[in-house]
């Protein structure tokens, strides 16, 4: 009986207590900056691409939302001629972020991208590229592979020693 | 025999007014669990989110009218309508101020208890006619549980009945100018407040809706404007036994400086937010618990309650 009129007066105080709900529109939540919200390709500190059409998102995606397509530049530089993200199927899981070997794809703390009509909800390289690193301030896949492309010939990226010319190790 | 126009429009003021106050009421339910919640509730539709209610009833207006086929038509149509009519009836015996009332009945606190009886066949017929076993054993439930707490709800208030020496509300209120009865009457106050939170079936006692067990009970197959009746009928409920415990134990219109009628509604409005703080803080009983409350505790110190107000008023007289 009493811890009854015990609860009533508990619940009773709870009328001076902070209220948790976030008003959302007007006041916007806190994202760590890791935060798995929507997918966008980043490029090179020098304005280049980084994805290099691997197909690891794509193969990775638990719900197949990534399509792509790879093809070559003049210079040697893979890179995807097209890519597409089908953010309706998109799970946010993070895994093409994960897989991708060059930092090119990455999640933001973004996930305002309410539509109206389905297929706005399909993005292309151009509505996910962005102008910057992302993530990665510094990093440059193209100088740091051991992939020859135009203007950097076998040995001559960063942290790598030229190539043992195999006549001399002859015995 | 010439009609003044005076009565009808206090006919039509205490209709509108107890139907506004309904409406707004769930509203403010809404809100008060919320806040006692740490939420917010509905605040988006018009100042505070008063419009929700608006934009509800629009809604349930234009619900499509389903009946379902197996259904016993008349009575599935009817049962709705006699919990509104049977809650508006006692609102016709509440003096809200001097000179306020629709009907100045001599048996105003008996009438009152007539028409909480009747109620009881809204929920059973309901029940009945929607030939559905969930509906079923809602109504078996609420007929069994409105029917004991009836008993002692009839009890508890002949101790105020043998104070003020009356049935009329108004002479009831009358008597308390020099003591409000909740203290010679504490007990009864009580024991009249459990009744009442039974009889409108609200939320300790909501064993004849039970969400969880018996998916809504006796108004599982209605939608539309007839559930929309039955909603508004527990809402009337509400206020009316909020203004009835005002009136019997806390001296309705009587106090000081400020106007009667803001009296009344302001002892109304703490007792209806007291039942939806009830609401917010209180689990629902198992069903044999709330029968061997009601008859093995309640009914006891009723007629305890009884017998010695009876003994003292008569040693005193």
């Amino acid at each position: 009986m009493f811890s009854i009129l015990q609860t009533i007066w508990n619940v009773f105080l709870h009328m001076f207590h902070r209220r948790v709900t976030v008003q959302y529109p007007e006041e916007k939540p806190y994202l760590a900056p890791r935060y798995r919200g929507r997918i966008i390709l980043s490029r090179d500190p020098d304005g280049g691409e980084r994805c290099v059409a691997c197909y690891l998102c794509a193969a990775v995606c638990p719900v197949d939302c990534i399509a792509l397509q790879a093809t070559e530049d003049s210079s040697g530089r893979r890179y995807p001629d097209f890519f597409r993200i089908n953010f309706s199927r998109c799970i946010f899981c993070g895994f093409c972020e994960d897989a991708c070997p060059t930092y090119a794809i990455q999640l933001t703390p973004d996930f305002e991208m309410g539509e109206y009509h389905r297929p706005n909800l399909v993005y292309e390289k151009e509505d996910l590229l962005i102008n910057g690193p992302g993530k990665y301030p510094g990093y440059n896949f193209w100088r740091v592979c051991g992939v020859q492309i135009d203007g950097k010939g076998k040995g001559e990226s960063e942290r790598e020693a030229a190539p043992a010319d195999v006549h001399t190790l002859l015995p | 025999m010439m009609v003044s126009p005076y009565p009808i429009a206090t006919i039509f003021g205490v209709l509108i007014v107890a139907l506004t106050i309904a409406a707004g009421l769930i509203w403010l339910e809404r809100r008060l669990l919320a806040l006692w919640q740490d939420r917010y509730g509905p605040n988006r539709v018009g100042p505070f989110g008063l419009m929700q209610v608006m934009a509800d009833m629009i809604k349930i207006f234009f619900k499509e009218d389903w009946i379902p086929p197996f259904a016993d038509k008349t009575v599935f149509v009817l049962a709705p309508a006699i919990i509104m009519v049977t809650v508006l009836m006692s609102f016709a015996v509440l003096p809200i101020a001097p000179g306020i009332v629709v009907a100045d009945l001599n048996v105003g606190l008996l009438f009152i208890l007539a028409m909480s009886s009747l109620g009881v066949y809204s929920v059973v017929l309901a029940g009945w006619s929607s030939d559905n076993k969930y509906s079923l054993l809602g109504a078996l439930r609420a007929a069994a549980q409105m029917l004991s707490y009836e008993v002692f709800m009839g009890l508890s208030l002949m101790g105020v009945v043998l104070l003020a020496g009356s049935f009329n509300l108004v002479q009831i209120i009358d008597a308390q100018r020099g003591l409000w009865f909740v203290i010679p009457q504490f007990l009864g106050f009580v024991l009249f407040l459990i009744a009442g939170v039974a009889e409108t079936r609200r939320l300790p006692f909501d064993l004849p809706e039970a969400e969880s067990e018996l998916v809504a009970g006796y108004h599982s197959e209605y939608s539309g404007m007839k559930f929309g009746m039955f909603f508004v009928g527990e809402y009337l409920g509400v206020t009316l036994i909020s203004a009835l415990i005002s009136i019997f134990f806390f001296g309705g219109w009587l106090g000081p400086i400020l106007p009667p009628i803001v009296w009344f509604l302001l002892k109304t409005f703490f007792f209806v937010c007291f039942f939806i703080l009830l609401r917010a803080s209180l689990p629902r009983p198992r069903f044999d618990q709330l029968m061997a409350w009601g008859w093995k505790v309640m009914l006891p110190l009723a007629i305890v309650n009884l017998l010695v107000t009876g003994a003292i008023v008569l040693a005193t007289a």
